[in-house]
């Protein structure tokens, strides 16, 4: 018994060092999102590209797909761009965007560099779609079932590796739920 | 009495600008009630870009954003738990700075005094073993006699 106390505090500090080793490879800017399994929020926009245009979550029904929020004061945004642009093309996929706090005209400078990959872009100036969408940073990656339900985010640039693993077998997955 | 006065500004000198004094937008409401629950509520939700802030401290562009929004619901007659669902709806428990007593949570709001508890646990079971044992003398007669020269001085030479 008495052997068994000496060990109790070796145990809890061996107890304690596990706790801080796994929390050291968990990264605290990823918040699991209330909105994954909901259907996405309302909201309308004016497009980006053309202001008397309205966009919205209406548009979003039907197919998979993705939304992505995106700033063109996001430089984390430009690292993603490729990827994301190769994903909507690659496999076919309705790529949707929501242009957050930003000004039209940079945003449309932004899009004229770096190209187009957007079927549109909702124009969220004010950051109220944002909130709605619970957006904390840009860029956040959506994906959409054909329901217009939230199934998936990511928070963050996308990777290519990220696209691979969780990705596409999730888009592969909501296709058949949906054909 | 002057170095005291010295002291006491550079005491003042390294006193800390609270936090709360700087982030949040100087808007005022003008019902007195309405505005201290303005305040409460920021102090309650976490700013969820820099999250060891509270929407109250922080200056980030979101917790300007959420703070309008709250401002706006307040002004339109929301109450406060409407406002802090809206908050959960969207940003999960994640934005409470007590987070509801659920199964998720139980550890979090528990483990303190679980932690406690075995502590007083263990504590109690060390000293009833050790009185049970009882005191055993461990310095023989011989060198009491040497301790008690020392501590007398005798023994200085």
């Amino acid at each position: 018994m008495r052997r068994l106390l000496f060990l109790l505090p070796m145990t809890l500090l061996l107890l304690l060092g596990l706790f801080l080793l796994v929390g050291l490879g968990l990264n605290p800017r990823l918040i699991p999102s209330p909105l994954v399994d909901r259907p996405a929020p309302a909201f309308t926009l004016p497009a980006l590209e053309d202001p008397e245009r309205r966009v919205g979550h209406t548009d979003l029904q039907g197919r998979v797909a993705l939304v992505n929020v995106w700033a063109s004061w996001c430089t984390s945004c430009r690292r993603e761009h490729r990827v994301l642009s190769d994903l909507a093309r690659r496999h076919d996929l309705p790529l949707y965007g929501i242009n957050y706090k930003d000004e039209r005209a940079d945003a449309l400078a932004y899009l004229g560099r770096f190209g187009n990959p957007y079927r549109w872009n909702g124009h969220d100036r004010e950051g109220r779609a944002g909130i709605d969408w619970g957006v904390y940073g840009t860029p956040e990656t959506f994906v959409l079932d054909a329901d217009g339900r939230i199934r998936y985010k990511h928070a963050g640039p996308l990777t290519p590796e990220r696209v691979q693993r969780e990705i596409l077998p999730l888009v592969a997955r909501l296709r058949q739920e949906d054909p | 009495m002057m170095k005291k006065t010295t002291w006491l500004l550079l005491l003042l000198l390294a006193a800390p600008i609270p936090a709360w004094t700087q982030g949040v937008d100087p808007t005022r409401f003008d019902d007195p009630a309405l505005e201290a629950r303005y305040r409460d509520l920021l102090h309650e939700l976490r700013c969820t870009v820099c999250q060891n802030q509270s929407l109250a401290d922080s200056n980030a562009g979101l917790a300007r954003d959420l703070r309008r929004e709250v401002r706006e619901q307040l002004r339109a007659g929301v109450s406060d738990a409407r406002i802090t669902e809206y908050m959960v709806a969207r940003y999960g428990d994640f934005v409470l700075y007590r987070p509801p007593l659920s199964g998720r949570t139980l550890l979090l709001w528990t483990g303190p005094f679980l932690l406690l508890a075995l502590g007083l646990g263990a504590l109690l079971l060390v000293a009833r073993q050790s009185r049970r044992a009882g005191v055993r003398p461990t310095v023989d007669a011989a060198a009491r006699e040497r301790a008690r020269r020392l501590l007398e001085g005798e023994d200085k030479a």
